[in-house]
């Protein structure tokens, strides 16, 4: 009863996330619902028992590529306005392309009804239900595909070293903070004390 | 519980691992000398490497499941990519320091990618292949732009990162319908699904030829070629070098390993295919080098042509023509390091010039050099009693072997054509007007040059050390065939 009252909210507040950040006229406003939308969907993963997964999405989606987002659109100037105007051109081929997948989403989902001899293929195997999905991936993730992991950080290693070593560059005249010379500062490199006449000034 | 012992085999890997790892820190805290002292310390990592490779020579391991082969046709593939990584790396420091790009992420990047090269080597299953790749690739795309105030190298980065993306997707579907019907990523594993099956299915089949396609534009075999003369032209000599001899071994290292490992039994369906890329390959390098004036698109058609012809012995199924196609590899790789260490010195007025036109006369400016650069170009062209001759000599003999008559004329056809390309460059040095001498070479090159050139005029007089290994290495990856 709960659960469905959860699921219910959750599934209620993407779609409504889901449409207003299509609808808004704000785009900070939109990459703002669009975390929304984020957030409800992990909760959906939760109510399904895929906590890792609502996890993740939470770690990679809100915090990573919609803070990018959020960037992107705060430092460029694009002009939104603009961009909507032909909006409802697209609608026919949107409404086309929205088609195609629902149809594949229902032959997907609906396979077994189509063909009833898939029912007998083996199925995918059941993990302990005693134990978490983080823990089932721990246990596996570190030890029996200990080699994709390791290759998979050099694979990111690489792209970083690529990319700092492609676009950094050492620029003149550019002035940074260095607190060691700011803290060992002292007065009598900073100050000069000068005995002022009186009546003459500087 | 594992014993630390067991992974004993894997040391070469784990010290280039670790070995790029620290030089990454040696070269960001010393500025001023970081890059030369990498430089240096990166060949002694690839030697060390080398030194474990060989002292483990005869001894077979499987680690990670199956994930990763050691065995001794991994080994003289990874000994022959370190070493080619290690003289082109050698050759570069003149070219790198003249351009200013000289840093010490270079000799890193090169590490890693050599690294990735291993990996791909070694792969027991299709994941394993997939991240071998990728560390290779992605290495390779930051080197060719390394050069990045040139919009040449620039977009010669960028074509090969958006045409290897193209194919590592193609890859990736291939991988995805092999596991959709055999249910494995395991290489054996497949070889016996596919067994099982009877007649192998269709969508493992379509994997299989997504799959190919995709190592396909590794190895640079038409028509997944298109890639290859601009970035050979736009990426720095020294990479180029590079490019032209040590990812193109590893490719066709991983093609061997997966077609004949996990697919013996679809032999009937690669078998066309090869067949095809080879005639392609070997037909277009040897008419696309024609009309090319810089030396650097022409080593390029050059090299999708011997792609092709080691791909000959791939074809011939048997074998005869894997070791055909692993003593290709080693003559192909000393004759384009040798032929780099000359195009690496042409240079004039502390300019590099990359014309085959600027070769006019080299002969009489510097004799030894044209010399032993004469000698490569009859040994590309396949002229006996250099060692060339005997590469081609090798495959061909397995394809006819293997009844594969119209695939051995084809290639020698070919081979004529290309002797044209290679041929007018000894004309142009020997027989033409004398233009201004090139800049001293520096010391390394000439080391080079001298011992490929020596390596390709003697071979006919030993050539049994190579021939053996080759076996040795053959046998291993095929041991009942």
């Amino acid at each position: 009863m709960l659960t469905a009252l959860f699921f219910y909210l959750f599934a209620s507040l993407t779609v409504i996330s889901g449409f207003m950040v299509v609808f808004v006229k704000n785009p900070v406003h939109a990459v703002l619902f669009l975390i929304l939308a984020f957030f409800n969907v992990a909760g959906l993963f939760l109510l399904l028992g895929a906590e890792f997964l609502a996890l993740t999405l939470l770690i990679v989606y809100v915090g990573a590529v919609a803070v990018l987002f959020l960037f992107v659109v705060m430092m460029l100037d694009v002009d939104f306005a603009e961009l909507k105007s032909g909006f409802l051109n697209y609608l026919p081929a949107g409404l086309f392309v929205g088609g195609i997948l629902l149809a594949e989403i229902i032959m997907v989902s609906g396979a077994w009804i189509l063909n009833p001899a898939l029912s007998t293929l083996e199925k995918v195997k059941e993990i302990d239900p005693t134990v978490t999905n983080t823990e089932n991936f721990g246990k596996v993730l570190y030890t029996d595909h200990l080699y994709y992991f390791e290759a998979a950080g050099i694979v990111l290693l690489i792209a970083m070293v690529g990319a700092i070593v492609l676009t950094l560059r050492q620029r003149d005249g550019v002035r940074r903070q260095d607190i060691a010379t700011q803290v060992g500062r002292q007065p009598k490199d900073a100050m000069e004390i000068k005995k002022v006449e009186t009546g003459q000034g500087i | 519980m594992s014993q630390v012992s067991e992974y004993l085999p894997l040391l070469p890997e784990i010290i280039v691992v670790i070995g790029a790892l620290v030089l990454l820190l040696v070269g960001v805290f010393n500025e001023e000398r970081g890059a030369k002292m990498v430089w240096g310390l990166t060949m002694l990592v690839i030697a060390a490497a080398v030194g474990f490779l060989i002292k483990d020579w005869g001894t077979n391991t499987i680690l990670f499941n199956g994930s990763f082969i050691i065995d001794d046709y991994a080994r003289l593939l990874k000994i022959m990519v370190l070493l080619g990584g290690l003289v082109t790396l050698y050759m570069s420091i003149t070219y790198l320091s003249e351009t200013g790009i000289f840093k010490s992420e270079y000799s890193v990047l090169i590490l890693f990618s050599l690294l990735g090269m291993m990996m791909m080597i070694s792969a027991g299953d299709l994941i394993a292949l997939y991240l071998g790749l990728e560390v290779q690739s992605l290495a390779l795309y930051v080197v060719a732009s390394f050069r990045r105030d040139s919009v040449r190298s620039s977009e010669s980065g960028l074509k090969y990162f958006v045409l290897g993306s193209l194919s590592s997707g193609m890859l990736l579907y291939g991988c995805s319908m092999i596991y959709g019907f055999t249910g494995t990523i395991y290489f054996n594993e497949i070889a016996t699904a596919s067994l099982v099956a009877g007649a192998p299915s269709l969508g493992l089949i379509i994997g299989l030829v997504f799959l190919l396609a995709g190592l396909a534009f590794k190895i640079s075999a038409v028509p997944f070629h298109m890639w290859t003369p601009d970035v050979y032209e736009g990426a720095p000599t020294a990479v180029t070098a590079f490019f032209a001899a040590c990812p193109k071994i590893a490719a066709m290292g991983l093609l061997i390993r997966v077609i004949y490992s996990a697919f013996p039994e679809l032999i009937d369906q690669w078998q066309q295919i090869i067949v095809f890329i080879a005639i392609a390959s070997m037909i277009l390098g040897a008419f696309g080098a024609i009309g090319q004036t810089n030396i650097k698109r022409l080593m390029a058609y050059s090299s999708i042509s011997h792609m092709g012809f080691a791909l000959v012995g791939l074809a011939a199924g048997n074998r005869e023509g894997i070791e055909g196609a692993l003593i290709y590899l080693m003559i192909y790789l000393v004759m384009t390091v040798g032929t780099f260490a000359l195009i690496l010195s042409m240079r004039r007025n502390e300019e590099m010039v990359e014309n085959i036109d600027d070769l006019k006369g080299l002969s009489q400016t510097n004799l030894t050099a044209a010399f032993m650069l004469g000698v490569l170009m009859f040994s590309l062209a396949g002229i006996p009693p250099l060692a060339g001759f005997f590469a081609k000599f090798y495959v061909f003999m397995a394809a006819v072997k293997a009844n594969l008559f119209p695939l051995a004329v084809i290639g020698i056809l070919s081979s004529v054509v290309g002797a044209f390309y290679y041929l007018r460059i000894i004309k142009i040095m020997f027989f033409d007007e004398a233009k201004e001498e090139f800049t001293q070479m520096p010391s390394q090159l000439k080391l080079v040059l001298g011992a490929s050139g020596l390596f390709v005029l003697f071979y006919v007089v030993y050539p049994n050390p190579i021939i053996e290994v080759a076996r040795v290495a053959a046998r291993a990856l095929l041991p009942t065939i």
